[in-house]
């Protein structure tokens, strides 16, 4: 059998691993998305033990393989009666890693802000609030979404981690197809190239584009 | 307190050195308080007393949660047994200490090898992607470009599943050397261009005004500065492939986490323990990798 006619033939297998690799990048995305602001929110609260907590996540979540993560979830939460499917583990050990890396990026932003637009904020009698809406996010914006976008990259290509815990997703199948065919074995890793291409390359795509956009003359 | 109005003999003996008048103290008495969290603190002024009473009901409110997820965590674990001191102590035992740390430097090892052999592969590639020859710039392009878009764990597999088909297989520890090379000298390749790149121009100008050669004006000015400006950064990712090379897991390599994955799943009643004390030695070794590449960015940037 040639290789086209074998990836033809394994069409259905792969995009059902597609399909979960998409549906875990993208669920999970939004999920370190509003995690990792409330994150970043506890490490620049005036209160001391929210940052203490955020900061201790944060290490926590930055040091420790993702993989031993994913490890913890589907060994240990069974042990403490919670019953977790290998996917839903996958996608909460993604959230909670991801939005580890989402948190310091927007404190990054924030702190990238010229002190002098913060306290003109203030000087101007500005809250707390309106101060971080008006004046400080809309500028943070623009230098935290570069590294947004390659979070998501990072993500997309961390979801193949998923497979190793069972997830039947696209590295999944790509290694129960490599182990049925192994001759088929080049073919075979140009299609898997090409379906982690057709996410990461138009997400990298986007980023450079909103960049463009936003590139303002300060 | 502002310095203009003191008396000059009221000036702190420590200041009596110094040849200069004493200068000006800028308006501080908010700056002692903004040192306290960090530079984000710009966002708020100095509190005042309702604010400060405000803090202090959230700081009592975090405290209250935090204790609660404790007292939770703390509860679940004890009604599942994992409290029990037998449990702790048997995965504790310097055997099995030993068993795991073993692992641990089977994961050093391997990233020692891949380690090196990227920051020697990954400056190839960055010079040969920055080279005006096409032969070279385009097959290091595509290196580059093609194996930064995988999935680690893919280029891990690859040559797991293609060496015993093709040519014969080999110990496992040299599928994820290959893997973690693979992707992490495209990695390194990008931080040295970067470098490079950063670089004034007027160095290359000034190297080739004394009359250097291109090469040499790379070996000499350029490459010199710009690889000791990228330190952290290349640093930073051989701490990254050393987190990786748990993805061993994938080709049966025995590193820290299979093996204690291994012992769950010899001992049973010990699986929790055993998860948590490989996760623990990850997040330390994680820790103090990092601290250090800090610690060393810091020293160096003074130096």
């Amino acid at each position: 059998m040639n290789g086209v006619d074998f990836l033809v033939d394994s069409l259905p297998v792969f995009w059902q691993g597609f399909r979960a690799t998409l549906l875990l990048a993208f669920a999970s995305y939004a999920g370190a998305l509003i995690l990792g602001a409330i994150l970043a929110v506890l490490r620049i609260s005036p209160a001391a033990p929210a940052r203490a907590a955020g900061l201790a996540y944060v290490e926590w979540f930055r040091n420790v393989p993702l993989l031993v993560l994913m490890f913890v979830a589907i060994l240990c939460l069974p042990k403490l009666g919670v019953r977790v499917s290998p996917f839903s583990s996958a996608l909460l050990v993604l959230v909670m890693y991801t939005a580890a890396q989402v948190c310091e990026a927007l404190r990054a932003g924030i702190n990238s802000i010229a002190r002098g637009q913060a306290e003109a904020g203030r000087a101007l009698g500005l809250t707390f609030g309106q101060n971080l809406r008006h004046v400080v996010l809309p500028q943070a914006a623009r230098t935290v979404v570069p590294p947004l976008g390659s979070i998501f990259i990072a993500l997309v290509k961390n979801t193949a981690v998923a497979s190793l815990i069972g997830v039947v997703e696209i590295t999944f199948q790509f290694g129960e197809l490599a182990r049925d065919a192994p001759s088929q074995i080049m073919p075979l890793l140009i299609a898997i190239a090409v379906c982690y291409l057709i996410i990461t390359i138009p997400a990298g795509y986007a980023v450079a584009r909103f960049e463009r956009r936003a590139a303002v003359a300060r | 307190m502002t310095g203009d109005t003191m008396p000059s003999d009221a000036v702190p003996s420590d200041a009596m050195t110094e040849v200069e008048p004493p200068r000006i103290a800028p308006p501080r008495a908010i700056g002692a308080r903004r040192a306290r969290s960090g530079e984000t603190a710009v966002l708020y002024d100095a509190i005042g007393p309702r604010g400060r009473r405000r803090v202090r009901v959230a700081t009592a409110g975090c405290l209250v949660l935090l204790a609660g997820l404790v007292v939770f965590v703390a509860y679940r674990l004890d009604r599942y047994g994992h409290l029990q001191r037998a449990r702790w102590s048997y995965v504790l035992s310097p055997e099995i200490l030993r068993y795991l740390g073993q692992g641990m430097l089977n994961n050093v090892k391997a990233s020692v090898i891949a380690g090196g052999l990227t920051l020697v592969i990954g400056l190839a590639l960055a010079l040969g992607r920055l080279s005006r020859t096409a032969a070279l710039r385009l097959p290091a392009v595509a290196w580059i470009e093609f194996f930064r878009g995988f999935p680690l764990v893919l280029l891990i597999l690859f040559p797991y599943l293609l060496f015993p088909v093709y040519l014969h297989p080999i110990e496992p520890m040299w599928y994820v050397v290959i893997g973690l090379t693979l992707y992490n000298s495209a990695v390194m390749a990008e931080i040295y261009r970067t470098g490079i790149l950063s670089l004034d121009r007027g160095q290359r100008e000034a190297a080739y005004a004394v009359g250097l050669r291109r090469g040499q004006a790379m070996r000499l000015v350029i490459l010199p500065q710009a690889i000791r400006r990228m330190v952290p950064l290349l640093l930073t990712q051989l701490v990254i492939l050393f987190k990786d090379s748990t993805l061993g897991v994938a080709v049966t390599y025995p590193e820290a986490l299979r093996r204690g994955e291994t012992m769950g799943s010899f001992e049973p009643r010990v699986v929790f323990q055993a998860i948590i004390v490989t996760a623990v030695m990850f997040f330390l070794a994680g820790f103090i990798l990092s601290r250090l590449v800090r610690l060393l960015e810091r020293v160096s940037a003074k130096g």
